[in-house]
């Protein structure tokens, strides 16, 4: 006789002593510490900040710690429990020309104010495995003090290029509506700028590098040079309506990037510089890379080019950047289809024995959901 | 089935909010909701947040269900019209753990039933809320998936496009080839996806007496059937909406009008139907089943 | 409505705020769900209310208001407390104007405003539509349609019909609902409020007066 499958309860609460027992792993081996993942594990930890949108280091090394490394997980954990954090109030624009910078170069000029500074970039290192890691015990101090020189405030490359007039302006005209806040209410389209920026920030990183990769190879009509990567701190200000005036509430590390590229020009503008813009939490320069080009590519219905790649069209790019939503969607389909399924197999033996042409493989009768 | 039999009591975990979602959430679900009363079978898009269970498991349904709920009411929770299956019985330990609400397997004594995929067969009463877990709230998606062209066909009432797919269907093969999640008129005026319910389910969402609500958390789209409203299943004259038929009864209960699932007993081609909804199908089993 | 208000002598708002606000929510809900059928609220929800206003009233926009959303305040509700008190124990913005407003609480016999000067919303977003609470001064459901505002109610939510008296509601208003209804899927929404009772008049109703 046939027994319905039960148990859920026990299944689930047997899964989760599994989880926790595969993710401490051999327990002679030393747990690691929220600080050794916040030293160690620094751009796993900026990465998840970034796209978790809270930045909160701690909060971020204990996602990781929770989601045993894995990050689209632990990014998953931070936006979930801050989905329901109150709103205490929203910061000024960030200056990013006052940075304290860490890392800032320029691809456009050889040299410029402030310098070419190469920061701690894994750019040059050979990618050599580098097996002196691998012996574990005391790591000698490594001084690094000569090798980071203090870079105070040091004007943008695009400000530079902004004298001569040969690069596009964005100055907020009066009356400029604060932005949408994405979190808070869903996307409409078509999206403003302010609007698809919030979606990016939050994308996959690696969803925008292929989107930004796209764009380098054709599928759109994109020429851009890395006008400017900056890294350091950047000042969180706030100004709350009680006390009408601005204060400071802390430092945050943030990478930025501006892409310029070449355009030609339209009726209304002269030939001139166009900007893609980028930026990410923490020593993230991929995703702010990407994200520039992105960007740049979504701008091209405002400036009167054809919107014929997928990295231009703003609905495919902005519903598809979400790594939670994308995740989610995907591995739903683990879930039990049974009565969808059903229907189908009723549909199809129906078929076979009425004789009727039999749908080919491409023509989907429904979908899975 | 009792439902200690598979879902041993949860205490209510003090440090959530009761239902979780923070009461300004809660209130901007609401308003969404009361719009989406409104205008039947409309989506209104809502800022949908991210839950602690992932996005396509739920979180639409969820979202509702914890911004209607309230410690009387008396919850079910199905998937695949069981209770018992892994997914609603962690949405339903999610629900005692974080309102303490009293959970039920009878569709009876249900004041909010969540659901994914079926319509209870036991008909719903005047005051019961049936909340619908939706993965694609558009209709019209997979004919059109920009949402600025859906918006406005649903704005003027422009369902051609799905008129001309299911009359391809009938050149092709004969009948309409769509199974589940089967498009609706609501009040003959909007085009409305049912979530995927077996066009089955379909005829039992019109003249309902209880309120039919629908969230899609990862498409942030809410919508509703009122009770007594007409649901429409597209069809032509020639060819009129049908549903499923089994040749054989369940073989646990006997029933030969719900809606069945195909179990495999052996590796020879065994197989056996029974009721996919658990509740109806032990109500109507033999007295010492 | 800048002049300073002295709190301590508005009226009290749910004992509870969160689960009074579901209760009073699902209430809504259920007046939605089926139109013109008159429930009553508890009266443990509300000690006290702003003067002029009715209990149902004050429980269905505190239940529905915060910070994103914005009031009207009709003719002759204007001048009392029930801007200071809604500001106060919601958080929402007194809209600058009718034409802005989200929620608006009137009189049923206000006739400076007519139902389509509210926010009607549009094809593509016909939730971003003005929701009505109009106070009157008696809801039930018994009554001979067509005599002194008792009217008969179909549509969506309502199995054959129902009838709805609702005292002291301008005389043209069965006229204004029509014309709203022309307008769907746009057009606002409606609640009647009197005493505790409430009833709810979506846009999808069609009303005989």
């Amino acid at each position: 006789m046939y027994v319905a499958v039960k148990g859920g309860e026990r299944a689930i609460l047997n899964s989760y002593a599994l989880v926790d027992q595969a993710r401490r792993g051999d327990p002679s081996v030393p747990e690691l510490s929220l600080d050794q993942i916040r030293q160690q594990l620094r751009l796993s930890v900026d990465r998840v900040m970034c796209e978790g949108s809270i930045y909160d280091p701690e909060l971020a090394a204990l996602a990781i710690k929770q989601a045993a490394g894995d990050l689209v997980e632990a990014i998953f954990l931070l936006r979930a429990y801050r989905a329901t954090l109150p709103r205490l109030g929203y910061s000024l624009p960030l200056d990013t020309a006052d940075m304290q910078l860490f890392r800032r170069v320029s691809a456009t000029f050889k040299d410029l104010p402030g310098g070419q500074v190469l920061g701690p970039t894994y750019d040059y290192t050979q990618r050599l495995l580098d097996f002196s890691l691998a012996a574990s015990g005391a790591v000698a101090e490594i001084d690094a003090s000569d090798a980071a020189p203090e870079v105070g405030p040091v004007p943008r490359v695009v400000d530079l290029l902004n004298h001569e007039g040969l690069i596009e302006t964005h100055e907020p005209g009066a009356g400029d509506p604060d932005p949408r806040d994405l979190t808070r209410e869903p996307i409409a389209y078509p999206a403003d700028r302010a609007t698809w920026m919030q979606n990016l920030a939050r994308g996959d990183e690696g969803f925008l590098l292929a989107m930004g990769y796209s764009t380098q190879r054709g599928y759109a009509n994109s020429h851009p040079f890395a006008g400017e990567i900056r890294y350091g701190m950047a000042e969180l200000v706030i100004e709350p309506e009680e006390l009408g005036f601005a204060v400071s509430i802390g430092d945050i590390e943030v990478t930025e990037c501006q892409m310029v590229n070449q355009f030609g020009g339209s009726k209304s503008q002269p030939p001139q510089f166009t900007r893609g813009y980028g930026l990410a939490f923490g020593a993230s320069e991929r995703k702010a890379m990407a994200m520039a080009l992105v960007d740049r590519a979504l701008r091209a219905d405002e400036l009167g080019e054809a919107v014929e790649a997928p990295a231009q069209m703003q609905e495919f790019v902005l519903s598809h950047s979400d790594n939670l939503e994308a995740s989610g969607f995907v591995q739903h389909l683990k879930l039990p289809h049974y009565v969808d399924f059903q229907s189908e197999l009723e549909l199809v033996r129906r078929m076979r024995t009425s004789g009727a042409p039999a749908a080919d493989a491409s023509e989907p009768a429904g979908e899975a959901a | 089935m009792k439902i200690d039999d598979f879902s041993p009591a949860v205490a209510r975990d003090g440090n959530f909010n009761f239902a979780y979602l923070d009461e300004r959430t809660k209130r901007m679900i609401r308003r969404a909701i009361l719009k989406a009363v409104a205008v039947p079978g409309y989506q209104v898009p809502f800022g949908s947040r991210e839950m602690p269970l992932p996005y396509g498991w739920g979180t639409g349904g969820i979202q509702v269900t914890a911004s209607i709920i309230g410690p009387e009411d008396v919850l079910k929770v199905i998937d695949q019209g069981a209770d018992d299956t892994v997914n609603a019985v962690n949405i339903r330990r999610f629900f005692q753990r974080t309102t303490g609400v009293e959970v039920t397997t009878h569709t009876t004594a249900a004041t909010i039933i969540q659901t994914r995929h079926r319509i209870p067969e036991t008909p719903l009463a005047a005051g019961q809320i049936l909340v619908y877990q939706v993965p694609m709230p558009e209709p019209l998606q997979k004919l059109e998936p920009r949402e600025a062209e859906t918006r406005s066909l649903h704005g003027l009432a422009e369902y051609g496009l799905m008129h001309v797919k299911l009359y391809e269907d009938i050149v092709r093969f004969g009948h309409v080839a769509t199974t589940y999640d089967y498009p609706v008129m609501v009040d003959g005026r909007y085009l409305m996806a049912p979530s995927p319910i077996p066009k089955f389910d379909n005829p039992k969402m019109s003249m309902n007496a209880a309120l039919q609500l629908f969230g899609a958390g990862r498409e942030k789209r809410i919508y509703a059937v009122p009770p007594w409203t007409r649901v429409e299943s597209l069809a032509f004259e020639d060819h009129p909406f049908e549903i499923q038929r089994w040749s054989e009864p369940c073989a646990l209960c006997g029933d030969t009008a719900s809606f069945l699932d195909e179990v495999i007993t052996d590796d020879v081609g065994g197989r056996m139907f029974v009721c996919s909804d658990t509740d109806h199908c032990l109500a109507h089993r033999p007295a010492h089943d | 409505m800048n002049a300073p208000v002295d709190l301590s002598r508005l009226s009290p708002g749910f004992p509870n705020a969160a689960l009074d606000s579901q209760t009073v929510f699902r209430a809504c809900l259920g007046a939605m769900s089926e139109p013109g059928r008159v429930t009553s609220l508890d009266s443990a929800l509300l000690e006290s209310t702003p003067a002029g206003l009715s209990g149902a009233a004050v429980a269905i926009l505190l239940a529905l208001l915060d910070q994103d959303t914005t009031l009207w305040l009709g003719e002759g509700l204007r001048e009392g407390d029930a801007g200071a008190y809604f500001r106060f124990h919601t958080g929402c913005a007194i809209a600058p104007s009718l034409a802005q407003a989200g929620f608006a609480l009137l009189s049923g016999r206000d006739e400076s405003a007519a139902l389509s000067d509210f926010m009607q919303g549009s094809e593509a977003f016909p939730d971003r539509s003005a929701t009505l609470v109009v106070q009157c001064c008696g809801l039930a459901n018994v009554g001979d349609a067509g005599e002194g505002n008792c009217w008969r109610l179909t549509g969506p939510g309502i199995r054959d019909y129902r009838l709805l008296k609702a005292s002291g509601v301008r005389g043209d208003f069965p006229q204004q609902w029509s014309d709203n209804r022309k307008g769907f899927p746009c057009g606002v929404d409606v609640f009647f409020a009197s005493g505790l009772s409430l009833a709810g008049l979506p846009r999808t109703t069609r009303l005989e007066g």
